[in-house]
């Protein structure tokens, strides 16, 4: 403790670190352990019978099963972009590559009503598709097509990065050695992008659980089939079961903290096999 | 400067065209990028285009009669205003938390590092419903707040704080591996020289980082103004009174009012298109400035 307090020769340790620790527990720490301590004076029985209702339970299979499915997409298709933009040259790069963070930028709700009237019934896509059998908007499907939108740039700006730093030394050697591109690209490339892909997965994931704005336009929000849990969270409150919405809430930031710890953990080892590659 | 974006992306692809080895055939390249090309026009450009190609749907003069109403004048207001008071709160706090994470050790860095991060993995669903429970009628302080005739919940400082809430991380965050990179050499001589702490930080530290600081700023004001979720559940949806430009958006389309909705939602892709292209130039600057400082 003394020889780091002699070497501090900045001042303005003590300002800086009190005013982070009390504006984070005013704002953040504070609040969220609202939903804790509300949770526990109600009670395990009531607790458990508002999180664990059919109604509930299918709200929290579509939420997690529906991110799972578009965090996988976006891994596959994000890949792709970020090697398309890293590797090659096409007209217009410049602006494709500025636009994958649309998404960060552009707000929910307006992403919500854009999608809606895309798939709808008399959409531009919407009019095409539904010949075809295919319902995008009011299903899950629509739900998925949301989700896409709002994780992409999480895998691209991810893996881009990492795939920016690699040499090709080692796929020149690779190749030189016989190995076909595929062979290269599977055992050469991949294994250093694949902790960074796999947090990009997980950020997409942690994001498309909780997201709201974009999916409630598109989603119908049937019970027990188009409802997500954020939905249902929403939907309590307004009945004044105040409760009920906390219960749910704390399910969810149960979640949102593994998911946190688990990304951590996946950051800091793509940090290790990038700072060493 | 068109010519010097041109060259730094031919700079840039160079690396990787060099040799035939490290190249697919082309074909492969020519499927890979019309997959990127389809995937970024079916789930990026289409929803943008469709936002202006909506709103001007029934011609110019529906569109600036939705912009004028007053009930969308006072949700741009209302928008700006909240924006006004969350982004300088959330940039002071990012500045200080980022001078204590960066050029300071201690215990539990890491903790508070990921502390920090907290509110971007909670759903704005939650981030709003924490502070009903805090402030609303039947939370934690509704009764003393109901006597003391302080409204939090339904009111605009009910929007500001879950505002504050969900973009809280941006400036942070940016800021932090920034000034971490940096190390505190110039700081400490500056302050062996003579100077104090605040010329240090002012002459020394802000002319570092303005180009990360300008881009946390740019991200946290973008989110923002285009919050729903939290905002949401905290509002109360009065119009005119507690509607920011998403809710009303939402009230809109709600209300099979299409145009006037995409309308009102033009302004938000526009405030999205002018946030990438200040972020793409922040960027851009950025990596000149860096890329000058190691040459020099």
């Amino acid at each position: 403790m003394n020889t780091s307090a002699a070497r501090r020769v900045l001042p303005g340790f003590p300002l800086a670190l009190g005013y982070t620790l009390v504006y984070l527990s005013l704002i953040v720490l504070v609040p969220l352990s609202a939903v804790f301590l509300k949770s526990a004076t109600q009670g395990w029985e009531s607790f458990w019978a508002a999180i664990s209702t059919p109604r509930v339970v299918a709200s929290y299979q579509l939420t997690y099963g529906v991110s799972l499915l578009a965090a996988a997409i976006n891994a596959v298709f994000g890949l792709i972009f970020a090697w398309v933009l890293v590797r090659y040259t096409f007209p217009g790069k410049r602006i494709v590559d500025a636009l994958v963070d649309l998404p960060f930028a552009l707000p929910t709700a307006v992403a919500g009503i854009a999608l809606t009237a895309i798939y709808a019934g008399n959409g531009w896509l919407g009019q095409w598709l539904q010949p075809l059998g295919i319902k995008v908007a009011f299903t899950p499907l629509g739900i998925l097509v949301a989700l896409i939108f709002i994780g992409l740039p999480f895998v691209v700006r991810t893996v881009q990065p990492v795939l920016e730093d690699l040499s090709t030394e080692l796929e020149e050697a690779a190749a030189s050695l016989g190995a076909d591109r595929w062979q290269t690209f599977y055992r050469v490339v991949l294994p250093p992008v694949l902790p960074a892909l796999l947090t990009g997965f997980a950020l997409a994931f942690a994001r498309a659980v909780g997201e709201y704005g974009s999916v409630i336009f598109i989603a119908g929000n049937v019970p027990m089939v188009s409802e997500i849990t954020p939905l249902l969270i929403i939907t309590k409150l307004e009945q004044f079961d105040y409760p009920g919405a906390t219960a749910i809430a704390a399910v969810m930031l149960v979640t949102s903290f593994i998911l946190l710890f688990l990304i951590n953990g996946l950051q800091a080892w793509a940090n290790r096999s990038h700072g060493g590659g | 400067m068109g010519a010097a974006v041109a060259t730094h992306w031919t700079v840039h692809s160079r690396r990787f065209e060099a040799s035939a080895a490290t190249r697919e055939p082309a074909w492969v390249r020519g499927i890979l990028i019309a997959i990127a090309l389809a995937f970024f026009a079916l789930f990026l450009l289409l929803p943008l285009v469709t936002v202006f190609a909506e709103a001007l749907r029934k011609g110019w003069g529906v569109y600036f009669a939705a912009l004028v109403d007053p009930d969308a004048r006072s949700a741009i207001f209302l928008t700006l205003l909240v924006a006004a008071i969350a982004v300088p709160l959330n940039l002071v706090f990012g500045v200080s938390a980022a001078w204590a994470i960066a050029k300071f050790n201690f215990r539990g860095k890491q903790l508070l590092t990921t502390l920090i991060d907290l509110p971007f993995s909670v759903s704005p669903v939650v981030a709003g419903l924490i502070f009903v429970l805090l402030f609303g009628a039947q939370g934690w302080f509704g009764p003393w707040l109901i006597e003391h005739d302080v409204k939090i919940i339904f009111a605009v400082p009910g929007l500001v704080l879950a505002t504050v809430f969900v973009t809280f991380p941006f400036v942070a965050r940016e800021l932090i591996p920034l000034m971490e990179a940096q190390g505190q050499e110039e700081e400490e001589a500056a302050i062996v020289l003579g100077a104090s702490g605040w010329q240090t930080f002012w002459r020394v530290t802000l002319p570092n980082i303005k180009w990360g600081l300008l881009y946390g700023v740019i991200l946290c004001n973008a989110r923002a103004m285009g919050e729903f979720g939290a905002v949401s559940v905290v509002s109360g949806h009065i119009r005119g009174r507690t509607n920011t430009m998403p809710l009303y958006v939402e009230i809109l389309y709600n209300e099979y009012n299409f145009a006037a909705a995409f309308a009102v939602a033009s302004l938000l892709a526009l405030l999205a298109l002018l946030t990438l292209v200040v972020k793409s130039l922040v960027e851009w600057r950025g990596r000149q400035e860096l890329s000058a400082g190691q040459e020099s």
